[in-house]
């Protein structure tokens, strides 16, 4: 096998193998991908591509509280797959500081001077009451200009809304999430991430390690459970902090590498189911939270039947299923649902599960890998050698178009859900 | 003043105002007779003329000047026999000795209508003009944010749903052990059908000639058993033969019926002995061509067969009324057409309206929306095809599909509905040749599949019509090409095996076409049906008409 030379960071591989030796391992820290068989009189010609795609994805699930540091850590070493353009973190089941606030919806929003004011007034206006207030202690000098306010706080409910049920609760936080996002989304004077317990949101645009520096998130403030991480990959000339992943919705969040081919028909048809929550969508992918919402908690459908609905089966994979009838009904209803395009999605649910699924031709890497107690959900290999450097390497998991891998909370298993075996 | 119209020929037509002038050789002629034998409209005739001739024997000019009688070949300038351009007479030439010319001074529609009857023709629109359709272009490639797809490589989902599809909220659905099942049988589930996105749209049987529609339905029954490629074909107001709606076959079709019912005896008596359901039912309300008008078949094309399937005398004219005479509101007509074609087949079969395109096709649309059993709506565009029709019902009535499906669609967008009723879009798809693009366009601003006849005719079984008004006599019964006939000296001019294989060739080659279009955009697991992003158009208004990108 030899390198042939890299052309806009992707490496291409030419080898000539015995068609016994098709199975290739990946040799290198990065998946690879088979790209072209041509039979070549007795022997394969197999062109291998090394893929380094847009954006890396850094996720960690653990039955102890960790460091955002970590994921960070491992986004560096991933560094050729993104280009330091924007870092965004979604911290879920938190220690630190906010160990003690677990009942309390925290807010996560970026604000400039007036946008604070505007906030607070309509934070009052509403009767929530600040419990505890963060915010990062910003390290100057390090080349990332800082914004007026970077905003954790967690509130207390306004007395009328404490003996709401909690989904009656949830409602609330999301509509006053939307709210803050309307009053200062003309003039970005608010950007309001994330409203809801135990879950955190911070996004800012440059280098990862540098932000991790810039945030001072070593100090041991924050921590949590879960939390994953995006390192961007920009494809924009403006960066647009609503167009960062992770996505959030009501205990919801996904944040992708790819690209969503069928973003218009799939948002047409979110923005019709008339929930005023499913609007936004300065990015192509943030359909896939909302999708995982509406399939996992509107509809009710267990979370699995998620892969289903952005990568369903062909019909006769789906004669195949114990479930096949109402997989084929789920098929039609759901259909502009379909995503397309390359797409690894990591996400979690509000109970703290984390999961990764590829596109439906697994166009982008991921992998899977981690002990009972700590497990990562990498785009590369070498994300998880930075976290998990002790962990079973044979163990690892590459999942392949078919797979929805589960990690349940307290991260105390690796579930591979296999589609056609449902 | 007395007029001297009597006396001389200077008010009589000249063949400069006839649309097509044949150019004849008279050196290249033998007089074997045969495209005055041929030529449908009896527009040239055999003839014979003086000629003067003169010729010098000798070695210095000394012409002798003699008079001949000659034999030749003439135009008739008399426009109930004026020349079509068909072309005919050049087919079976067998010394290039003839063919018409286009002449585009002609005169032809101010002296058309003769004894106060309007013309009357078949065909399409005579408008030459680039469709919009055929303006847009698919400009989203992926390339290096995200790979490209392999056409040949990756595997397509070419295919669409025509039927009611269900909001996922209704699904009958429970979950059990992690797994969906069905709750109960209890709940009604509409019938919908997987087929492919362009299908062949209505054309009778009485409209086209026996071979033809034995063609294309070789055709089609290859496609769907052999290729496995289901493709639709709607029958048309007539009916089909007996035989074939009591065979395996029927689940290809979708049996229209219109206002005048025909076929229906036939059909009815059919359904106790009927082996498979029939794709779909149509409604038709309108066509494309002539919009508000009734059907027509003329009575030189009501012989034995038709007159036996449509349960009617031979030789008389065949009008469908311009609407359902027994339903008096867009409410009646529709509910209770679609609910009782329904009941028929035990609600197993998809049952929808088709209409011509129109301005109120949004309010047809929020009808159907609000009816639980209206399977898809099919919308016949300005540019659709029709067997008999007055001229300026087709060149002046209707309304472009493109803009009415959009809007049909985007109104589905605002209601959340439009996964749950499909749209067809039909009239001038493949108008110019190229059918998958048009189709892949049309998909892209929110239909779920395309209908196709004149394109289906021309490209399966040669049709020579065009919008310079070429041949265009199918109203006739003398369809040249044996296409639109029930005259068995012109249909056994077409050979049914060559119309199927070429059915099977341009279905084939339409469907590695939409992946060679969906490729390149990225898109593979379902048809993109109103994904408008990835196309543009360079003319302002158009983009901003069907809210797609303008690209210069
Ligand atoms: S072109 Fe057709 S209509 Fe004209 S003379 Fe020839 S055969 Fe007749
Ligand atoms: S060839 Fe036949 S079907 Fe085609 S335009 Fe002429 S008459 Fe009509």
């Amino acid at each position: 096998m030899g390198s042939i030379g890299q052309v806009n960071g992707a490496s291409y591989f030419l080898c000539f193998k015995e068609i016994t030796e098709l199975a290739i391992k990946p040799l290198t820290k990065v998946p690879v991908r088979i790209y072209h068989l041509m039979s070549h009189f007795t022997k394969i010609v197999v062109f291998v591509e090394v893929k380094t795609s847009l954006c890396r994805l850094s996720a960690i699930t653990s039955d102890s509280y960790f460091s955002p540091m970590e994921n960070i850590l491992a986004l560096e070493t991933m560094k050729e797959g993104h280009d330091g353009s924007g870092l965004g973190l979604m911290l879920k089941d938190l220690g630190g500081v906010f160990a003690d606030f677990k009942d309390y919806p925290i807010l996560s929003c970026i604000c400039s001077d007036k946008g604070l004011d505007m906030l607070d007034e309509y934070m009052t206006q509403l009767g929530f009451e600040t419990k505890f207030s963060w915010s990062p202690s910003i390290k100057t000098g390090i080349g990332i200009k800082p914004r007026d306010h970077y905003i954790a706080r967690a509130y207390d409910y306004p007395s009328a809304v404490k003996g709401l049920d909690w989904r009656a609760k949830e409602e609330v936080l999301t509509q006053t999430r939307l709210d803050l996002r309307r009053l200062g989304e003309e003039d970005e004077s608010i950007f309001a991430f994330s409203f809801y317990p135990d879950v955190l949101a911070l996004k800012e645009v440059g280098d990862p390690l540098q932000l991790g520096e810039f945030f001072s998130l070593g100090n041991g403030q924050l921590e949590a459970r879960q939390i994953i991480a995006q390192g961007r990959q920009n494809t924009n000339y403006d960066i647009y902090l609503y167009a960062c992943h992770p996505f959030f919705i009501q205990g919801y969040a996904t944040m992708t590498n790819g690209e969503n081919t069928a973003f218009v028909p799939i948002k047409e048809f979110l923005t019709g189911l008339k929930n005023p929550a499913y609007r936004g969508y300065n990015s192509d992918s943030e359909v896939f939270a909302h999708i995982l919402h509406y399939v996992d908690r509107t509809l009710g459908y267990p979370l699995t039947y998620y892969k289903d609905v952005i990568t369903p089966l062909s019909n006769v994979e789906i004669d195949g299923r114990a479930d096949a009838k109402a997989l084929a009904l789920i098929k039609r209803s759901l259909r502009p649902l379909c995503i397309d395009g390359p797409n690894a999605v990591v996400g979690f649910t509000p109970d703290g599960t984390v999961f990764m699924v590829q596109d439906a031709k697994k166009l982008r890497p991921g992998v899977v890998g981690g002990r009972s107690g700590k497990y990562g959900l990498m785009s590369e290999e070498c994300g998880l050698d930075s976290v998990l450097p002790e962990r079973d390497r044979d163990k690892d998991i590459f999942p392949m178009k078919y797979d929805m891998v589960i990690v349940p909370p307290g991260a105390s298993e690796v579930i591979v859900w296999n589609q056609l075996q449902g | 003043m007395e007029s001297t119209s009597g006396i001389n020929e200077s008010n009589e037509l000249s063949l400069a105002e006839f649309p097509y002038i044949i150019r004849w050789r008279e050196d290249r002629c033998t007089r074997c007779g045969k495209c005055t034998a041929v030529c449908p409209t009896r527009a040239i005739e055999p003839t014979v003329f003086l000629q003067r001739r003169a010729f010098s024997k000798g070695e210095g000019p000394n012409p002798e000047v003699t008079r001949e009688v000659m034999q030749g070949v003439q135009q008739i300038n008399d426009l109930e026999r004026y020349c079509t351009g068909c072309a005919t007479c050049s087919f079976v030439c067998p010394n290039v000795a003839i063919e018409p010319e286009y002449n585009p001074h002609h005169k032809f529609l101010f002296f058309k209508n003769k004894g106060g009857v309007p013309y009357k023709r078949g065909g399409r629109r005579n408008d030459p003009g680039v469709s919009t359709v055929d303006q847009l272009k698919f400009s989203r490639i992926s390339m290096l944010t995200d790979p490209a797809l392999d056409a040949a490589r990756h595997e397509f989902y070419v295919r669409t749903l025509l039927g009611r599809v269900m909001p996922a909220e209704d699904l009958p659905l429970k979950t059990v052990d992690d797994k969906l099942m069905l709750s109960g049988p209890s709940t009604f589930i509409p019938p919908v059908r997987e087929i492919f996105p362009i299908r062949i749209g209505s054309m009778s049987i009485g409209a086209l000639s026996p071979n033809m529609w034995e063609g294309l339905a070789m055709g089609i029954t290859y496609l769907n058993e052999v290729e496995g490629i289901p493709v639709a074909m709607a029958t048309g107001e007539g009916g089909m033969p007996p035989r074939l709606l009591k065979s395996r076959f029927l689940k290809y079709f979708i049996l229209q019926i219109a206002s005048g019912y025909f076929g229906w005896d036939e059909i009815i008596h059919a359904l106790p002995h009927m082996q498979e359901d029939p794709l779909a039912i149509e409604i038709k309300y309108g066509q494309g061509a002539k919009p508000g008008d009734g059907g027509l078949l003329m009575a030189y094309k009501v012989l034995n067969l038709i007159a036996e399937i449509r349960g009617v005398p031979k030789y008389v004219d065949l009008a469908s009324p311009p609407t359902h005479q027994t339903k008096y509101s867009i409410e009646e007509a529709v509910a209770k057409m679609i609910q009782s074609m329904s009941m028929a087949w035990g609600f197993r079969v998809p049952v929808y309206p088709k209409i011509s395109g129109t301005k109120t096709a949004t309010a047809v649309l929020n009808n159907l929306v609000r009816n639980p059993y209206a399977a898809a709506l099919c919308i016949d565009g300005e540019d659709g095809g029709t067997g008999a029709a007055y001229n300026v019902s087709l060149d002046k009535m209707g309304h472009p599909i493109v803009s009415n499906i959009r809007d049909c669609y985007l109104d589905l967008v605002a209601q959340g509905k439009q996964n749950e009723l499909p749209l067809i879009a039909a009239g001038g798809m493949g108008k110019t040749g190229n059918l998958a693009a048009n189709a892949a366009a049309m998909i892209m601003l929110g239909a779920s599949a395309v209908d196709t006849g004149k394109y289906i005719m021309q490209a399966a079984a040669g049709c020579l019509g065009d919008e310079y008004n070429r041949c265009n006599i199918c109203n006739t019964g003398r369809c040249p090409r044996g296409i639109t006939t029930q005259d068995p000296k012109l249909y056994r001019r077409l050979d049914p095996d060559k119309v199927a294989e070429r059915i099977v060739d341009i279905f084939v080659s339409a469907n590695v076409e939409l992946k060679k279009i969906f490729a390149p955009m990225g898109r593979s697991t379902q048809l993109p049906i109103g994904m408008s992003d990835g196309l543009s158009v360079s003319n302002k208004e158009t983009a901003e008409r069907l809210k797609i990108t303008y690209a210069v």
